[in-house]
């Protein structure tokens, strides 16, 4: 995986990770708590509906009117003391930072857990130019030591053991002596080495879960107090923004405030949430810089189905209920935005003709849970229906193109569609044993391969209509509808071909 | 009550018996149930594949064929749902305003069998006689999409003879998400080995549930197995007496 980019096709890389035992247990386990405690988390406020409307109006708002915003933010980030960058890709928003930092002649700089750093591949580009990002979020810091990749949007390390992380650290975290597999071991470890970093680096880098445009604010939650420690104590701080980030005034935030903790990990309240407004005297970073990322964003506001998704406010409940989620993992979509609100932001912020990328709206068997689940209310399933009609619209013919035209001429009529029944039951002959088959060729082979399938019967429904219609004529009894299938067949109303 | 029912295609070439236990139903109750021929498929496949100019066409279709229904029912949660809760989605994506005028016209005179039971005709007991142990699966596009809530389950309490036995993660989609079985085969499979699991686990003799498309994947994957344990659409439940149990 590398930022936004899968390697693979959904289905092919989802096959892999399906058989890692460790990965589908810690994902069961791990999934289905968070799923209950969100569920006991929201059940505690009765208004939880009107505040999802309220997180999806404001959102609407926001992204309605968002250059506005944008510009608000800029101008508000900059009377304070701090710089604003737009960045209109990913190169231009690493090319900024790597030179904030070759100016400092920083070598070493520590990072927020931000996921909008991951989806432009910033770690690896400072390091081709010999700098050396420390990521500090406890889990970010276990899948950069492993030279991994995280696998979920708020648990980067769910794929991993108690076991593998104690070799890790002992492994590569040196001056602690040997650790056992003790959590409160292996923490205390992490957290004297981070201290030590936190204390000693010059320069730090973040994301933004939020924008403020009429204070100029940005805002990072966080649960380990290291994001607290990365925007306070360097003398430089960067933070990379999504430009869908902005807010556009102060009073916006405290919707949020309480959807995105529930949401996420829960919690009433997360533990650490930091605001600050450009740079402050003698306090914290006396260097502010704002880095406004579109990387396809502008290209998926302009979707008018598709903008929904920029609401989206990385909570990742939309992956704690998801079936699918729950059973492939965070890798097998082969970006940094897994699950179902990876399936439709990867593909839109790439664009459609990714072959890879495109496969991810399919990933998906529409059961509805991530609609439920998401704060602001963005119609996954939806998005998803939509998508797939962009991925097929612009492809050539193909047999599943074929297919289904074919299905839709059989089905343009009833006596069309009763003739389609007629040639199937003659056609599955060979392939029904027991009333059952067992074997399909192709494609549909897919269903065979753990699923047999029920043979066509004799009758269908509208032969027996049919034939009831004639036997209640003969014996003289009165039809219990006036549309006699003759009258109907002869008519075909509103025949689509 | 005037009802004219909407199979769908899938029951009409596949599970024609679920249609009839649906017209034995209806008519037990006492309404004229009503069958147009020309109907065949909602185009929801079409639709969910990607092929949304292909759903447009069977859009139109559809609601030309229901025209003059009164109300419309169908004995599956998600072709409900195609109609009522996508076609004005597939009226929008196809710039079709035609599409859009006719589907806000027919599209509250659908129901799925058990909200129109529950919900319009105000009945919870049909009458019905099962003498079977049973395990009810709550479909996803009917609990997330129609919000039938538990109507099917109301219905199952007052079936008598029945045992109706509580499925652990019954909430969860049996993986079928028509055409994801196949283009996802892997994950697909994953998600229906722990809904047969469960299943098994209840120790029924049948799972019911109100769509033969859902029942179909399960079925598949519990005849597969040879666990002994049989799907049923809750149309044959609801439709069995003293006199005919349907299976």
């Amino acid at each position: 995986m590398s930022g936004l980019h899968p390697q693979l096709p959904f289905p092919e890389a989802a096959k892999s990770e399906l058989l890692s035992a460790q990965l589908r247990s810690n994902l069961r386990k791990v999934t289905h708590t968070i799923r209950e405690k969100r569920l006991s988390a929201v059940a505690e406020l009765p208004y939880w509906e009107e505040l999802r409307v309220l997180g999806e109006a404001t959102k609407n708002e926001a992204l309605a009117h968002l250059s506005d915003h944008l510009l608000e933010l800029e101008k508000n980030v900059k009377a304070r003391g701090g710089q604003v960058h737009w960045a209109t890709d990913a190169q231009e928003a690493r090319e900024l930072v790597a030179q904030i930092a070759e100016r400092h002649q920083v070598r070493e700089l520590i990072k927020v857990k931000s996921i909008t750093s991951d989806e432009i591949e910033l770690n690896k580009a400072l390091d081709e130019r010999g700098i050396h990002a420390i990521e500090t979020d406890l889990a970010e810091l276990i899948v950069q030591l492993s030279h991994d990749t995280p696998s979920h949007i708020l648990v980067p390390a769910i794929h991993r053991n108690r076991a593998e992380i104690q070799a890790l650290f002992n492994r590569e975290l040196p001056g602690e002596g040997h650790l056992s597999d003790l959590p409160a071991d292996l923490a205390g470890a992490a957290r004297r080495y981070l201290r030590h970093k936190f204390l000693t680096t010059k320069m730090a880098v973040s994301g933004a879960n939020f924008g403020i445009a009429d204070t100029g604010t940005v805002c990072v939650v966080e649960s380990e107090g290291n994001g607290r420690m990365c925007v306070t104590l360097p003398e430089v701080l960067v933070s990379i923004m999504g430009v869908e980030k902005v807010l556009p005034t102060w009073d916006d935030i405290s919707v949020f405030m309480e959807l995105l903790p529930r949401s996420s990990t829960a919690e009433r309240m997360n533990p650490y949430t930091s605001f600050w407004s450009g740079v402050t005297a003698d306090d914290g970073p006396q260097e502010f810089h704002l880095i406004l990322l579109d990387n396809g964003r502008s290209k998926v506001l302009a979707d008018q189905t598709g903008r929904q998704t920029l609401r989206c406010i990385r909570c990742s409940a939309c992956l704690n209920v998801c079936p699918v989620y729950e059973r492939a993992g965070g890798h097998a979509y082969g970006s940094v935005y897994p699950g179902p609100i990876g399936a439709i932001l990867t593909p839109q912020l790439l664009g459609m003709q990714d072959h890879n990328a495109n496969t991810l709206p399919g990933a998906s068997s529409l059961c509805g849970a991530c609609f439920d689940a998401c704060p602001v209310r963005i119609n996954i399933p939806q998005v998803l229906i939509y998508l797939r009609g962009e991925v097929t619209k612009d492809k050539g013919p193909s047999v599943e193109q074929l297919a289904m035209q074919g299905m839709r001429l059989a089905m343009s009529a009833g006596w069309r569609f009763e003739g389609a029944i007629k040639l199937a039951r003659i056609g599955q002959g060979p392939l029904v044993q027991d009333g059952t088959i067992s074997w399909l060729p192709g494609m549909l082979g897919g269903w065979t391969q753990s699923r047999d399938l029920g043979a066509f019967p004799d009758q269908s429904f509208r032969e027996w209509w049919r034939e009831r219609q004639r036997n209640q004529a003969k014996a003289g009894a009165p039809t219990p509808s006036d549309k006699s299938p003759a009258n109907r067949d002869a008519k075909e109303p509103g025949e689509q071909v | 009550m005037k009802v004219d029912i909407f199979p769908t295609c899938i029951n009409d070439a596949l599970f024609p018996r679920t249609g009839q236990a649906m017209v034995a139903l209806l008519e037990r109750l006492g309404h004229d149930v009503r069958f147009n021929p020309n109907q065949t498929c909602c185009g929801q496949m079409h639709l969910n594949t990607g092929y949304r100019q292909d759903a447009a066409a069977l859009a139109h279709k559809f609601v030309s064929d229901y025209e003059d229904a009164d109300v419309i029912v169908t004995p599956s949660g998600s072709c409900a749902a195609m109609i009522r809760e996508l076609y004005p989605e597939v009226a929008q994506w196809t710039g079709d305003h035609a599409l859009a005028k006719a589907v806000s016209d027919v599209s509250p005179r659908v129901y799925e069998l058990s909200e129109f039971l529950v919900n319009r005709l105000g009945i919870t007991d049909v009458g019905a006689y099962y003498p079977h142990r049973v395990t009810y699966h709550p479909t996803c596009h009917a609990m997330r999409s129609l919000r039938v809530g538990d109507a099917p389950l109301k219905l199952l309490q007052q079936v008598r003879g029945m045992t109706l036995l509580p499925l652990e993660g019954a909430e969860e989609c049996c993986g079928f998400g028509g055409t994801f079985s196949i283009k996802n085969p892997d994950v697909s499979t994953a998600m229906l080995a722990d809904k047969v699991q469960h299943i098994i686990a209840t120790g029924a003799e049948s799972c019911t549930a109100g769509d033969n498309s859902c029942l179909m994947h399960i079925g598949g994957g519990l005849h597969r197995l040879r666990s002994g344990t049989r799907t049923v659409h809750l149309a044959h439940i609801l439709a069995s007496t003293q006199a005919e149990v349907w299976v």
